[in-house]
């Protein structure tokens, strides 16, 4: 168990510029999830603390030990790949067993522990296989083994689901959560899918061209975005933001906040006119054509085609026009109040 | 298979393709049969015209004469010695060579991996007289180096390695970085047993190449001693008289059967070496 103090981390390839100026600090024991669209540098910082990548400059401390120039492998960490990165030609006991033979771990410890691991993933009758025999999700767990058997101080995870199918990435999603309850061990994921994120996260860090936009809990990053960015990235359908309602200022709501009947307090009124619906189970998804642009609409109402938007004051969200959160000002809701409610016809 | 030949066109193109397969395994294998039969023919049907494929009486004669006419034995084991130090030591240099080319990071990689390519191109014949005086300065010409030592670095066999190691997928080796490998053992643990096949492809090729060299032994050896079977087979034509052919077959029956034997014991690890099996 071990936090991660990353200070001043500036990563450059050639002439691109990964990672201006990063700095986070890991918590011990905590669940971070590293999120953003890719290219934005969490695969980059991830294998930066697994020490895959030197950091241009800047420090990394596990342990307030500042570790940039020790080995990947006496770090105390371990590491699971996307692809798994199984040693093909190795049967699962031996894919398991080599970094403890690495280590010079004594044989009679070692078989203690491969059992014990093994007991935990469920790989006991599978040892003797070689990782070609396996499914997807069987490689997965002996990857997982290979992690847990070091007893790592910190456990690093790149997409270790995204290889999966959708029914077997939720199982493995739920018995992740309950790893990291059982161990206690500070596990650093990287995912680029904010369902994932949000589910599986303690602690979420969401970054965008190596800079972090926010570092929160789930609940905090999707009730309260601290820019635009991050509004957007998290939720399904992304925030609606419309940046052309009022002057100097951006207006934000989900569009699962909508509500089309009428509602005394709303603090917002579009009109606007169905262009698609879309069912999703218990709810439907409308795309609507307003004065302001498109907008998504989920929601368990059934809309005319032509039909009033309506937002109450608790779900608005205001950004400045460089993105930042900004203040719902009394101002502001006088001149959301005055817009018109009418569709105005061409 | 069965509906893909139902086709009246696709059956024609079958049989011809099938036709077209036989008689180039017939052009490619009438000259090996010929021999096998003719190193059991006597001397006088050897020359008969019309010449026989067949012979009318078996004997084994020829192998019996050639067996006294040189040291076939002694030619063998010398074959068998050179061969197999090249194979052995070749790996010494090929795969940590192809390993560094394919993966690690070093100022003038391009470069000397360039010289190597190089070294590739060259023919034997343009270097045998320096390679010579280098050998006979160092004063070690009455020995087997000079058949061996040229050969362990083979350009080629790391050309083809470092070709493999470069489809192994990088996450793997970093996997072993993480358990704490050296990269000693990451050759020897994980590379190694990856590319078993190219190895052994690379071997094969060696083998076979120094097994049936013939120039190099006869420029770089005056002494029987340490002169390989091809020589000791050309031995067989020079003596005086006729051409004893089936001598001559019976001489090259040595040197083909050892090699026949590999292709046939490791029939199946060369077709697999020829179709590279992904790796998942």
């Amino acid at each position: 168990m071990s936090s991660i103090t990353l200070r001043g981390i500036r990563k450059v390839y050639g002439k691109d510029v990964i990672i201006p100026d990063l700095n986070l600090v890991i918590e011990d024991g905590s669940f971070t999830v590293l999120v953003g669209p890719s290219g934005c540098g969490k695969s980059t910082t991830l294998r930066m603390i697994a020490g895959l990548e030197k950091p241009t400059a800047g420090e990394i401390l596990i342990d307030d030990e500042n570790v940039v120039d020790t080995d990947p492998g006496k770090r105390g960490i371990a590491m699971v790949f996307q692809n798994y990165a199984l040693y093909p030609t190795m049967t699962v006991r031996d894919n398991i067993e080599f970094g403890l033979k690495n280590k010079r771990v004594p044989k009679a410890e070692r078989d203690r522990l491969i059992a014990e691991v093994c007991e935990i993933v469920g790989l006991t009758p599978y040892l003797s296989r070689k990782p070609s025999a396996l499914s997807g999700g069987q490689r997965q767990r002996v990857a997982l083994a290979r992690a847990m058997v070091k007893n790592p101080k910190v456990f690093l995870m790149d997409e270790p689901l995204s290889n999966l199918d959708a029914k077997l990435r939720a199982q493995m999603r739920v018995e992740l959560i309950e790893l990291h309850k059982r161990l206690g061990t500070t596990f650093i994921y990287v995912t680029h899918d904010q369902v994932e994120a949000m589910s599986m996260g303690d602690n979420i860090v969401l970054m965008d061209k190596g800079v972090i936009m926010q570092r929160s809990s789930p609940k905090e990053m999707y009730h309260d975005p601290q820019n635009a960015y991050t509004a957007q990235f998290i939720g399904t359908p992304p925030m609606n933001i419309l940046t052309q309602m009022v002057p100097g200022a951006w207006v934000g709501f989900r569009p699962e906040k909508v509500t089309l009947a009428p509602a005394e307090d709303a603090a917002l009124t579009i009109p606007g006119r169905v262009i698609t619906r879309e069912q999703l189970g218990a709810e439907y998804q409308y795309s609507v054509d307003t004065a302001y642009g498109k907008l998504m609409v989920k929601t368990e109402e059934e809309a005319q085609e032509r039909c009033l938007l309506r937002v109450r004051r608790r779900h608005l969200y205001v950004f400045d026009t460089d993105g930042s959160r900004a203040p719902l000002t009394p101002e502001l809701l006088d001149r959301l109040a005055a817009l018109p409610r009418e569709e105005v016809q061409p | 298979m069965e509906s893909r030949l139902n086709h009246p066109g696709r059956l024609a193109a079958a049989v011809i393709s099938a036709l077209c397969k036989v008689l180039v395994i017939c052009i490619i294998a009438y000259p090996f049969i010929w021999m096998v039969f003719t190193s059991f023919k006597p001397y006088a049907e050897t020359t008969v015209y019309p010449p026989t494929l067949l012979p009318r009486q078996w004997t084994t004669e020829g192998y019996a004469k050639a067996l006294e006419m040189v040291d076939v034995w002694g030619f063998l084991k010398n074959s068998l010695v050179v061969s197999l130090s090249v194979l052995a030591l070749q790996y010494l240099i090929i795969i940590p060579a192809a390993y560094a080319f394919a993966r690690c990071k070093f100022r003038g990689k391009g470069f000397f991996f360039g010289i190597v390519l190089m070294g590739f191109m060259i023919p034997q014949q343009v270097t045998f007289v320096p390679v010579y005086l280098m050998f006979s300065k160092a004063g070690i010409l009455q020995s087997f180096w000079p058949q061996i030592l040229p050969f362990i670095a083979n350009a080629f066999g790391i050309f083809l390695l470092r070709q493999y190691f470069m489809q192994i997928p990088e996450e793997i080796i970093e996997a072993a970085r993480l358990d704490d490998a050296s990269e000693p053992m990451i050759i020897l643990k994980i590379m190694i047993p990856m590319a078993r096949t190219a190895i052994f492809t690379i071997g094969l090729l060696s083998f076979i190449s120094s097994w049936n060299s013939y120039f190099w032994p006869l420029i770089m050896t005056t002494k029987d001693t340490f002169r390989t079977l091809p020589i000791g087979v050309a031995m067989l034509n020079s003596q005086e008289g006729g051409r004893l052919w089936h001598v001559l077959m019976a001489g090259n029956m040595f040197l083909v059967v050892p090699i026949l034997a590999v292709y046939l014991i490791a029939n199946k690890q060369i077709r697999k070496a020829f179709a590279y099996s992904g790796i998942k």
